[in-house]
This record gives structure tokens, sequence and C-alpha cells, in this order.
């Protein structure tokens, strides 16, 4: 990725360039330039840039992404009852207007960001760096970042997280990833969030909605939660913990810095879909990175 | 008015700030090169980028306006989404949201293509006129 040394230049490409040197001509006399850059490129750069501050700290940093009304903030809070330590989170919030969510949040006790984005429909990198340096970090474990409310642009913008997580609510539909494949396809965990209202919502069919995400070709859990009344979160609880241990590890092993765990813009790389072992997925990755 | 507002409206999505991030890569281009303007801008886009071409399209020009890159012809070119299949080895054309091999219908696949977001090549017009640069 850089116009200095030509380390762009691939034995796949390098004819484009060569035909005519550097600058080939075209035959209307314009200089011809071979670029082969990814369009996010400033935002992947901002994002290796976050994910190396997290490293640094030893924090985990997760992504989470829905439809607006999905559940984001609600799961927070249940989670940080469920974990009962407010010192070990913080929380960036993203929403187009208000600071409705940040003050939930804040009312727990927890650190909270808010990014007003305006117009935006989703957060980026830079944003995310901005929040980060608002944020007292000493002794923080997880930092959740709660994107904006909506199932497309969001999945485009690598923020520096260690991992994505998506949810479904039950009054949503059972044929959202179907419709939503880029974002679905992108989760390394996917919540079916509401899940106490399935006894009432009863053309909601978990089963479908796991093959819709299998025929994205993800193999990330589905997991069920309710955040409400009853919680119920042990599997995501229980998830977020071997996502924890998985980073430490990781970190002990002295990889900072790591690929995305979505890699999807370099076009370059190919990856595989398949993750035999779900549950140490960041893990996973990180041994990909050492080898 | 009205319609200048839609237009907006209509771009204010992702690929508005896509579009931004792409103009600032044409300005270095172009510095880079002499300060030529940007004639023509090829793009290769997948269908899970999720990016839209025309969304792109629409939101280029407002993004270029008063850069070297404003009278840019911009060439989308769409990359199919293709897999191969780890199980059988077979490669399958398919839609953005069936990733499962076309075959044996395994979801153990590999993106071959379909997510790219690539700015391939640009070609700029001369600063100076050729005969001069000889």
């Amino acid at each position: 990725m850089c116009d200095t040394c030509g380390c762009n230049v691939t034995d796949g490409n390098r004819h484009l360039v060569e035909a005519g040197g550097r600058l080939a001509r075209t035959e209307d006399g314009r200089a011809a330039v071979t670029v082969l850059q990814d369009l996010l490129t400033e935002n992947d750069h901002q994002a290796a840039h976050n994910r190396m501050h997290f490293d640094a700290r030893g924090i985990l940093a997760l992504n989470l992404m829905s439809s607006p009304g999905g559940g984001k903030t609600a799961l927070l809070e249940a989670t940080i009852d469920a974990l009962d330590d407010a010192g070990r989170i913080v929380v960036i919030e993203g929403d187009l207007e208000t600071e409705n969510d940040a003050e939930r949040i804040r009312a727990k006790g927890v650190q909270a960001v808010q990014i007003a984005t305006g117009s935006a429909c989703h957060l980026d990198a830079h944003m995310v760096h901005e929040a980060l340096h608002r944020l007292e970090l000493d002794g923080v474990e997880i930092v959740f970042i709660e994107n904006v409310g909506n199932l497309v642009c969001p999945a485009s913008f690598d923020l520096g997280q260690h991992a994505n997580v998506t949810l479904l609510s039950v009054p949503e539909g059972d044929d959202k990833p179907a419709k939503y494949p880029v974002m679905f396809r992108a989760a390394d965990v996917v919540l079916l969030t509401k899940a106490d209202l399935l006894p009432v919502l009863d053309d909601f069919d978990p089963a479908r909605a796991e093959a819709a995400l299998r025929a994205v070709g993800s193999t990330a859990p589905l997991l069920h939660v309710a955040s409400r009344k009853n919680p119920a979160l042990q599997g995501w609880l229980d998830w977020l913990e071997d996502s924890l241990a998985a980073q430490r590890a990781r970190l002990a092993e002295g990889s900072t810095g790591c690929a995305p765990v979505r890699s999807a813009h370099d076009a370059h790389h190919h990856h595989e879909h398949p993750h035999v072992d779900r549950h140490r997925h960041v893990h996973h990755h990180a041994t990909d990175e050492a080898t | 008015m009205a319609r200048r507002r839609r237009v907006l409206s209509d771009a204010a999505v992702h690929e508005l700030s896509i579009c931004q991030a792409l103009v600032r890569q044409l300005r270095g281009i172009s510095t880079q090169h002499g300060g030529g303007e940007v004639a023509l801008v090829k793009l290769r886009i997948g269908p899970l980028s999720g990016i839209e071409s025309a969304q792109l399209e629409q939101a280029f020009p407002l993004a270029a306006a008063g850069t070297p890159a404003a009278r840019a012809v911009l060439e989308i070119i769409t990359a199919p989404v293709r897999i191969h299949c780890v199980d059988c080895g077979t490669e399958t054309a398919t839609a953005p949201n069936r990733l499962l091999c076309g075959c044996c219908g395994s979801l153990r696949t590999r993106l071959l293509s379909g997510d790219e977001m690539l700015l391939e090549s640009v070609e700029l017009e001369l600063a100076m006129p050729a005969a001069a640069i000889a």
C-alpha cells in the first residue's frame, strides 16, 4: 500500500505499470497511473492505529452493530450489571443526535462518550480515535463501540475493533441475514436479542435465522439473549470471557496491531470462512498472524 | 433547489464519505504526477463491499467539485461474487447472500472475488503539452 517503493506492484499487475514505464501513456496522450489501492485506505490506517492503542493497553475492543432499536444499549446495560465491575468497561456511543444512550450507560457508573455523527450513518476509525482520547483507559479491559443503528454502512468501516458483534432482534424477522449479507458476513458472533419474545412472535423461527446466516458463509455462533426483565445472557457472557482470555493470550505472545477480524477490505487477501474453534475466534486470527 | 436537496440526501450515506476519501487519494496522485487534471478514474467494486455503484456515481461530483478530479469520468467495474469450495474444490459464481458451494452445498467456502472496493487506476491530463516535455 505505498506509492514510494512500488510494493503495490505485484507479478499480477506489473505488466500494467511497465507497459510504457511508470507513467504509461494512453492513446490520447494522458498519463495512466496504476494505483490498486483500497478506497478506505485512510480509514484502515487509522483503524490499525486504534487497534495498536487497544493492544498496548491490553484492551479488547468490540464493535456492536444492529438495526436501530435492535437492543444494543439494553444489552450493554444488562452486560454491565452482570459483570458487576464498572471500572472494567468503557462505552463509545454512536448516534446521529442526542446524548441519550451515553446517559443510560453513565447511569450505570460506566464511562461513556457520545459521538453525534450528524448525518453520517456509521462510525469511522477517526471518530473512534477522537473518542478514545476523551476516555480514561487505565484499568479498562473492554471497550464497547456501539455503532450507529444501521445494518448497511457500519459493516464497511474498520474501527480498530477485535471482533464484530451483530445483533438480530426477534421482532425484525428471521430473514435479516439474507437481506443484509454484508453485515452478517462481517459478524464474529450474532446475538439473537429479545429472545424472550419468541413465544409471542412465533413467526420467527430461530432455525430459519440460522440457515440464513449459514447461507452467507458465516460460521459465527448464534446466541440467544434477553436483556430486559429476566436477563438471559449466559452464552454471550461466556463468549465475552473467552474473547478476553484469547486477547490476553494473543498479547502475551507479543502479537500486537493484528489484522482486523474482518479483512474484506484487502481485495488480495483471500480469507477462509470457516473458523473451526468458534470460541477462540480472536485467538485464531492471532495465530494466523503469528505464523 | 428542491432537486439539489434531493440529490444531496440521496448521497448522504457512506458512499459520500467514501467519495471524499477517494478524492483525497486522487488529489495526492495528481500532485505526485505534476498536478494534472484527473480525466478518468477506474474503480473495481464487489457487491459484498457494501458500496452501491449508483450511489457512488451520484456522490462523486459532490465530493470532487473544486478539486483536480472535478471533471473526471468515473468508470466502475462490478466484480462478480465468486467462491471456492474448500471441501470439493469447485469454483462457483453466486449471489451475495448465498455463499454456499454451488456443487456440494458446503458452507466451507473461500471468497475469491466480490468484496473489492479498489481504486485500480487513474488517467491524468498531462499538466504540460507532451511536446514541451519531449
